[in-house]
C-alpha cells in the first residue's frame, strides 16, 4: 500500500514538473508552442526560437531548478540537523552570509552588474559565497551554543543575522538612485534575473554531486532524526556526521545564493510538503521535496518574468507571497 | 528608590543635552553646510534668503519630525515589551509597520493625492489590519508566549507585506521610493507632518503615562496582575490599542523603520531598572535622540544623496537581538 502510494505520487509530481516546464518553456514576451519547443529541442525551429529557448530559457531554467533543488535540500538537511521544522537556510541567515560574500566580491571586481564579471571571477564567486555561508553558519553556531545548541535560540539568532546581514547588503549596495534599490532586491530577495549558460555549467554539476552525497548517505539521516540516545546506540558518531551535513547544507546553500540571491522560505516549505506526502524517511521525501521544489521555483519565476511583462518582479518576493501563508499555517497547526 | 529617581534625572538631564547638540547638527549638516548663525538668523530674524527658507522650511520641521518619530518608536516598544514579556518585541519586527507601509505604497500606487492627511490615513488603515493580526496572535499565548514563535510570526508576516509593498513599487514605477518606504526615511518631511506626529507623539505619550501603573503590574507576569485584582487581557488590549495609532503616525511620517523600538527600552531598562512610569518618558526621549543621530547619519553617509535611514537603525539594532536572543531558553 505505501511502496503504491509512493510511486503515485511521483507519477503525480513528475506529471506537473512536466507541466511547468512546457509553461516555462513557451511562456514569455515571444510566445512557443509546445510542439515547437519540441521541435526546436530536436534541432529544428526558426531562428528566433532557437535564441529565445536555447540562449535564454533554457539556461535560465535549468539554474532555476538547480537552484530549487539546492535550496529545498539544504532546508530539510538543516531541519534533520537542528530537528525544528521551522529552520530554512534564508530565514536563519545562512543565505544572507553568502549574498554578503557575493556583494562585496563582486563589488571589488566590477561596478556594473554581475552579469559583466569576468570569465575566471565567475568560477571564484561560487566559492566566495560558500565560504560567506560558511562563516554565518560558524558564527550563528557559536552565538546560540551558550551551554548546549537549542533549536529555538537558533531560530531566534538565525532570525537576527539575517536581518543584520540584509541590512548590510542595503547598506553596501544602495548608492542612492533608483536602480540601485533594484538590486538591492535581486541579492536580499532573490532573482533569476540574468541567468546564462555560465552559471549553468558551474551550478548544474555542483547541485548533482551534493544531492548524490545526500541521497547515498539517507539512512544517516534518518537515525540522525531519531533521539540523540538512539542514534548513539545505534552507532553513529552525532556530532561528526551533523558537521558533515552541516557543511554540505552551507555549499548548497552558498552556490544557490551565489547566482539566484537570498530566495527564502523555499526551502522550508518543501521538505515540510513531501514529508506530509510520503512520510519521514529520507530516501523518500528527499526526492519529493526537489521535485516540488523543482516545480514551484519554475512556477514561482514564470509568473514573475511574465504577469507583469515587461516588469520583472524578483522570484524570491514571488515565493515569499506564496511561502509566507503556508508557514504561518503551519506555524498554526502547530500549538 | 531614591537612587533610582536621580539616576533617572540624571539621564534626562543628558539626555536633552545631547539631544540638543543633535537638533543643532541635524539642522546643520547635510548637502549645504549651514553655520550657527544663521540658524540663529532663521529663528529670530527671519527673511526670504534661500539659505534662511531652507532652515525653516526643510531643516527644522525635518529634524523637528524625526524626533517625535523617535519619540513614538521608543514608547511603543516599552509598552509592548511591558504588556507581551516578550524583551524582543516591536512595532516593525512584529509587521504592524509594514502592513501601515503597503498600505501607504498602495495609495501612491491607486494616484491618490499624496497628503499628509491621506498618508495618515493610509498608514492607520493597515496598522489597523496588521495589529489586529498581531493581536491574535499575542493574547492565544500570552501565559506561556513563546517568543520564537511570535517573532517567527512577526517576521514571515513582515517578509510578506514588504512583497507586496516591493510589486506595488515595482509596477506603479516608484522604485526610487522603494527603499524608503522599506528601510524608513523623512525626505519630505514638512511642518504639516510635524503637526501631526507632534500631536500623536504627546497624546500617546500622556495615555502610556496613564496606563504605565498597569504595565507594571502586567510586566509581573498575568497571575501576579490577577491576584492584584486587574485583568490582564484588558490591559494587554487596551496597551495594543493605543499603540496602533502611534504607530501609523511613525510610518506615516518616517515610514519603516525598524529595531529603534527594540533598542531603546532595552538600554533604558538596564540603566533603570524596571519601573514604567520612569521608563516610559526616558524610552521617548532616548528614542528621540538616536532617532535624530540616525538620521545625520543617514543623510551624510552617501551625502548629498540619502541613505534609508533603517538601514542604520537595524545595523544597531542586531547586535541587541542577538544580546537578548541569546538568553532564550529551549
Amino acid at each position: 500500500m505505501k511502496k503504491k502510494n509512493f510511486k503515485m505520487t511521483v507519477l503525480i509530481l513528475v506529471a506537473l514538473l512536466f507541466i511547468s516546464l512546457i509553461l516555462y518553456l513557451s511562456w514569455g514576451t515571444y510566445k512557443i508552442g509546445p510542439l515547437d519547443i519540441i521541435n526546436t529541442l530536436l534541432g529544428g525551429g526558426t531562428k528566433l526560437q532557437k535564441a529565445a529557448l536555447l540562449n535564454t530559457r533554457i539556461p535560465r531554467l535549468l539554474v532555476g531548478i538547480s537552484v530549487g533543488i539546492a535550496l529545498s535540500t539544504a532546508g530539510a538537511l538543516l531541519q534533520t540537523i537542528t530537528k525544528n521544522e521551522l529552520a530554512d537556510s534564508g530565514i536563519i541567515g545562512i543565505n544572507a552570509g553568502a549574498a554578503v560574500a557575493a556583494v562585496i566580491f563582486i563589488s571589488l571586481k566590477t561596478e556594473d552588474y554581475y552579469s559583466e564579471l569576468g570569465a575566471l571571477s565567475i568560477y571564484v564567486l561560487p566559492l566566495m559565497a560558500i565560504l560567506g555561508a560558511g562563516i554565518s553558519a560558524i558564527i550563528l553556531y557559536f552565538l546560540s551554543s551558550r551551554d548546549r545548541v537549542r533549536p529555538k535560540r537558533l531560530l531566534l539568532i538565525g532570525l537576527g543575522i539575517n536581518a543584520g546581514l540584509s541590512a548590510f547588503i542595503t547598506f553596501f549596495t544602495f548608492r542612492g538612485g533608483a536602480g540601485d534599490y533594484n538590486r538591492v532586491l535581486i541579492w536580499t530577495f532573490g532573482s533569476l534575473w540574468g541567468s546564462g549558460w555560465d552559471y549553468a555549467k558551474i551550478i548544474i554539476p555542483l547541485v548533482i554531486i551534493m544531492f548524490t552525497l545526500v541521497i547515498m548517505n539517507y539512512k544517516k539521516l534518518d537515525v540522525l532524526n531519531l533521539s540523540d540516545e538512539h542514534g548513539v546506540c545505534l552507532g553513529l558518531n552525532l556530532n561528526k556526521e551533523r558537521k558533515k551535513f552541516l557543511t554540505i547544507a552551507v555549499i548548497l546553500a552558498g552556490a544557490a545564493t551565489a547566482f539566484a540571491g537570498n530566495i527564502g522560505f523555499i526551502g522550508l516549505i518543501c521538505p515540510h510538503i513531501a514529508r506530509r506526502l510520503v512520510g519521514p524517511y529520507h530516501k523518500n521525501f528527499l526526492v519529493i521535496s526537489a521535485i516540488i521544489s523543482a516545480v514551484i521555483i519554475l512556477l514561482a519565476d514564470a509568473v514573475s518574468r511574465n504577469l507583469f511583462s515587461p516588469i520583472e518582479i524578483p522570484v524570491g518576493i514571488t515565493i515569499s507571497i506564496f511561502g509566507v501563508p503556508y508557514f504561518i499555517y503551519l506555524m498554526m497547526k502547530e500549538n | 528608590m531614591k537612587r533610582n529617581n536621580k539616576n533617572a534625572i540624571t539621564f534626562t538631564v543628558c539626555s536633552i543635552f545631547i539631544l540638543i547638540v543633535g537638533l543643532i547638527l541635524g539642522v546643520s549638516l547635510g548637502a549645504t553646510q549651514i553655520g550657527i548663525s544663521e540658524i540663529w538668523h532663521s529663528i529670530f530674524n527671519y527673511s526670504e534668503q534661500l539659505e534662511l527658507v531652507l532652515i525653516r522650511d526643510v531643516r527644522i520641521p525635518r529634524v523637528l519630525c524625526v524626533l517625535f518619530t523617535g519619540g513614538i518608536l521608543g514608547v511603543t516598544g516599552a509598552m509592548i515589551q511591558g504588556v507581551t514579556r516578550n524583551p524582543i518585541a516591536e512595532p516593525s519586527l512584529l509587521g504592524v509597520s509594514q502592513g501601515a507601509t503597503l498600505v501607504i505604497a498602495i495609495f501612491y500606487a491607486m494616484g491618490i493625492s499624496i497628503n499628509t492627511t491621506n498618508v495618515m490615513i493610509a498608514a492607520l488603515i493597515g496598522s489597523i489590519f496588521s495589529g489586529i493580526i498581531v493581536i491574535g496572535f499575542i493574547s492565544r499565548k500570552a501565559n506561556n508566549s513563546s517568543i520564537t514563535k511570535i517573532l517567527l510570526a512577526g517576521t514571515a508576516m513582515s517578509t510578506f507585506f514588504i512583497s507586496l509593498t516591493t510589486i506595488v513599487g515595482l509596477l506603479s514605477n516608484q522604485s526610487q521610493l522603494l527603499a524608503f518606504w522599506v528601510a524608513g526615511g523623512f525626505r519630505n518631511a514638512t511642518w504639516l507632518d510635524f503637526k501631526l506626529v507632534s500631536v500623536i507623539a504627546t497624546i500617546g505619550l500622556i495615555i502610556a503615562l496613564l496606563l504605565s501603573k498597569k504595565i507594571n503590574i502586567l510586566s509581573l507576569g498575568d497571575d501576579v496582575a490577577i491576584s492584584l485584582g486587574q485583568n490582564p487581557e484588558k490591559i494587554r488590549l487596551i496597551t495594543l490599542l493605543v499603540m496602533i495609532p502611534m504607530c501609523a503616525g511613525a510610518v506615516a511620517v518616517g515610514k519603516n523603520i525598524g529595531f529603534v523600538g527594540l533598542i531603546v527600552p532595552q538600554i533604558v531598562r538596564k540603566i533603570l531598572g524596571e519601573d514604567y512610569r520612569i521608563n516610559i518618558p526616558c524610552s521617548f526621549l532616548f528614542g528621540a535622540v538616536l532617532l535624530t543621530y540616525a538620521d545625520i547619519a543617514a543623510r551624510m553617509f552617501l551625502n548629498p544623496y540619502e541613505t534609508p535611514i533603517g538601514i542604520f537603525t537595524a545595523l544597531i539594532g542586531v547586535p541587541f537581538f542577538i544580546a537578548v536572543a541569546r538568553k532564550e531558553k529551549g
